[in-house]
């Protein structure tokens, strides 16, 4: 049974300046409209949008789709593909432009926490506040005082003004309010992304709780692995239309592929008219040949080949690779060799060698930066992409469940 | 498998527009936990850090009675209807600061919370509702205060006779928060767009007071401004609540009339407006 039924849904945004800046000539529009008259500020031959400059941009466009009660379902996309805006929407803070959402149950969203904590006034009192500003009522927070009390931490300094609390405390006290609140369904967006990481294990804790106890939860996050553990089912927005619904695995896999190869496509784009820019950037194997999809266990070099306008002393060169799940497994840096290169003008090539590359089947995605004695002249999230198929690590050909290695390591067992 | 029909029971559905009178104030009903604690959000936070404290309730009006009576009384020697000065000032003050501080509080709905509206939906009314209540009981302090200064100077042997029209007192609160409402929320739906209102207001409000019998009793203004102060709805109330307290001036009931409908009036297009703005504000503040 659905609990959410989005149809056709649309949210329109206007860029630029909205109206013409000043009320005596937005009222002349106004006027010339109401006695049936074109606008008078509009230049011959233009379209007339009403008294509006700027183009519009579509923030969703014709989404449709439905959530069944009990199901979690992760929302994910690029920045400004409107996973946020379809949230706002849900959560009534901003009116979709046309289509609409029809909506089962008492909706809560954790946009961000600690909305309308007031500085000078007490934990206790906040939490009232809060509360009552999340939808609940005066009884029902005081039934789960003492438990969000508890789930926060910080007993102690109920009685203290919150200007007084950490910025930790601040954020525990204010996600154990809304974590509190018990709706049919749950909209979350990325605020996982604060507090340390103790914490962020209790809220996802609590989010795998609540999916328990058979509500909904919508969840927006760019941190494809809480995704992927949290949710069974996603969305993939982009640039504001649905691409793509289902189990959440080959939605994640298909937007890490869409995502990287147009950013890497704009990365390159960008960067060719620079002080630095990477010309090329690709894997050698052993032999020496370039492959896309290096063995692992062997040796293999990732090769930068860059165009200079500078000679650059004391150069540090970085490469971080990700895996699928966007989750940095390696970051290697010059440093760790512990000397600066020196990049001359004109071309040349930056190479890093691997003896053993210890990585299990899957994908990857390698980001590189460039610091030199004045600061990061270089950084693209994404030079290349590879995949390792084939693992000659150890011996045997052994290959790790998935789940549980993020790496290979050498190691040696002694039964005795 | 379930019913069609149990398909149907949506419990809310999230739609482009709404109707101009669909003001969900049952809506509003329900969240008045929030309202209330707005409220004491409001008069907590004020004063704390203040070595005065709540006493600044008692200050503010104290002081300005006291400036008016200097300049208005003493040295412009504009005339009070027979009455004592000081009271004279103090009721017309007291009066004017509901409905003044309603006004300029209300009128900053949207730039003020505009942080809290775009991260979490609650019935937005409950902002202004809130500012009102807490204005009153503001009120409520300063005229406890003006009555022991009235009692004083009773027994001083003042003229005052205070009469039933007291018991219409209620109602001219009423008229005047929902003055101070309706231009309020006028004013914020219309600062979402043009920013420059929101310095008029001040301004504005100041300019009003002048327009109302505040410094002056209506008696004293020249026949040929009589109709332009009328059309004034302050007047009636300010002028009203006087007579019915302190038994000088008059009170025209056809006047009264004037501002409850002018009232009713301005709370229903602001209501109108401000339903309007709320659903999208967020993307043009």
């Amino acid at each position: 049974m659905p609990v959410i039924s989005v149809e056709n849904l649309s949210k329109s945004y206007r860029l630029g300046q909205i109206g013409t800046g000043t009320l005596a000539r937005d009222l002349s529009v106004w006027w010339a409209r109401a006695r049936g008259k074109p606008n008078p500020l509009l230049k011959i031959g233009q379209e007339d949008r009403g008294n509006r400059d700027g183009e519009t941009i579509w923030a969703l466009k014709d989404v449709s789709f439905s959530v069944e009660q009990g199901e979690v379902l992760g929302v994910i996309g690029r920045n400004g593909a409107g996973k946020s805006t379809l949230l706002k929407v849900l959560s009534r803070v901003t009116a979709p432009t046309s289509g609409r959402v029809k909506v089962k149950g008492r909706i809560a969203s954790l946009l961000e926490v600690g909305t309308g904590f007031h500085p000078e006034l007490t934990g206790r009192e906040n939490v009232y506040l809060n509360g009552a500003i999340l939808g609940m009522t005066r009884e029902e927070v005081t039934r789960k005082f003492d438990e969000i009390v508890d789930f926060s931490g910080v007993e102690q300094f109920i009685d203290t003004p919150v200007k007084r609390y950490s910025s930790g405390m601040y954020v525990r006290l204010a996600f154990a309010v809304a974590a509190h609140l018990e709706p049919e369904i749950l909209l979350v967006d990325e605020v996982l992304a604060v507090g340390d990481a103790e914490f962020q294990k209790k809220c996802l804790g609590k989010m795998d709780e609540v999916a328990h106890e058979g509500r909904t939860v919508l969840f927006v996050s760019h941190n494809m692995a809480a995704v992927a553990q949290l949710c069974k089912n996603g969305a993939l927005l982009q640039d504001g239309t649905l691409k793509a619904l289902g189990p959440v695995d080959p939605v994640i896999k298909q937007y890490l592929s869409n995502d990287e190869n147009s950013r890497s496509n704009d990365a390159v784009r960008k960067l060719s008219n620079q002080r630095f820019a990477v010309t090329d950037a690709y894997i050698l194997n052993k032999d020496g040949e370039r492959v896309t999809s290096p063995v692992a266990g062997e040796e293999m070099e990732i090769v930068i080949a860059y165009r200079s306008q500078e000679t650059l002393s004391n150069a540090v060169a970085m490469i971080t690779i990700y895996n699928h799940q966007n989750i940095a497994v390696a970051h290697l840096n010059s440093k760790s060799g512990g000397r600066g290169g020196k990049i001359q003008a004109g071309e040349g090539k930056l190479v890093c060698r691997i003896p053993h590359l210890p990585l299990p089947n899957s994908t990857y995605r390698v980001a590189a930066a460039l610091d030199c004695e004045y600061g990061q002249i270089y950084h693209s999230p994404v030079v290349l992409n590879f995949q390792v198929e084939v693992s000659k690590f150890y011996s045997t050909a052994y290959l790790p469940p998935s789940q549980y290695s993020a790496v290979l390591m050498e190691h040696e067992w002694i039964f005795s | 498998m379930s019913l069609p029909a149990q398909n149907e029971e949506w419990t809310m559905v999230i739609e482009p527009k709404r109707s101009l009178l669909d003001l969900r104030l049952g809506e509003l009903w329900r969240y008045r936990d929030l309202v209330m604690l707005f409220v004491r959000r409001d008069f907590v936070s004020v004063y704390k850090q203040t070595i005065l404290g709540p006493l600044w309730y008692l200050i503010q009006p104290l002081l300005t009675t006291i400036t008016f009576t200097v300049i208005f009384g003493n040295i412009a020697q504009l005339p009070t209807d027979g009455l004592p000065q000081f009271l004279f000032y103090m009721s017309g003050t007291v009066i004017w600061t509901y409905f003044a501080e309603c006004l300029t509080k209300t009128s900053n709905t949207f730039v003020n919370n505009a942080n809290l509206f775009g991260k979490v939906y609650f019935p937005r009314m409950a902002v202004p509702v809130s500012i009102l209540i807490s204005n009153l009981i503001t009120f409520a302090i300063q005229f406890v205060f003006f009555l022991a200064f009235m009692l004083f100077f009773a027994l001083g042997g003042a003229n005052i006779r205070p009469n039933l029209w007291i018991l219409l007192s209620p109602v001219l609160l009423l008229m005047m928060a929902g003055l101070g409402l309706g231009f309020g929320i006028i004013i914020s739906s219309l600062t979402t767009k043009y920013r420059d209102l929101r310095f008029l207001v001040q301004f504005g409000v100041q300019l009003l007071m002048y327009a109302t019998p505040v410094i002056y009793p209506s008696s004293a203004i020249p026949e040929r401004f009589q109709t332009l102060i009328k059309l004034n709805p302050m007047t009636p109330i300010v002028e009203t609540f006087r007579f019915a307290f302190l038994g000088a001036g008059s009170v025209h009931q056809l006047d009264l009339l004037y501002s409850f409908v002018f009232m009713v009036v301005i709370v229903v297009i602001g209501a109108v407006m401000f339903n309007r703005v709320e659903a999208t504000f967020m993307d043009t503040v």
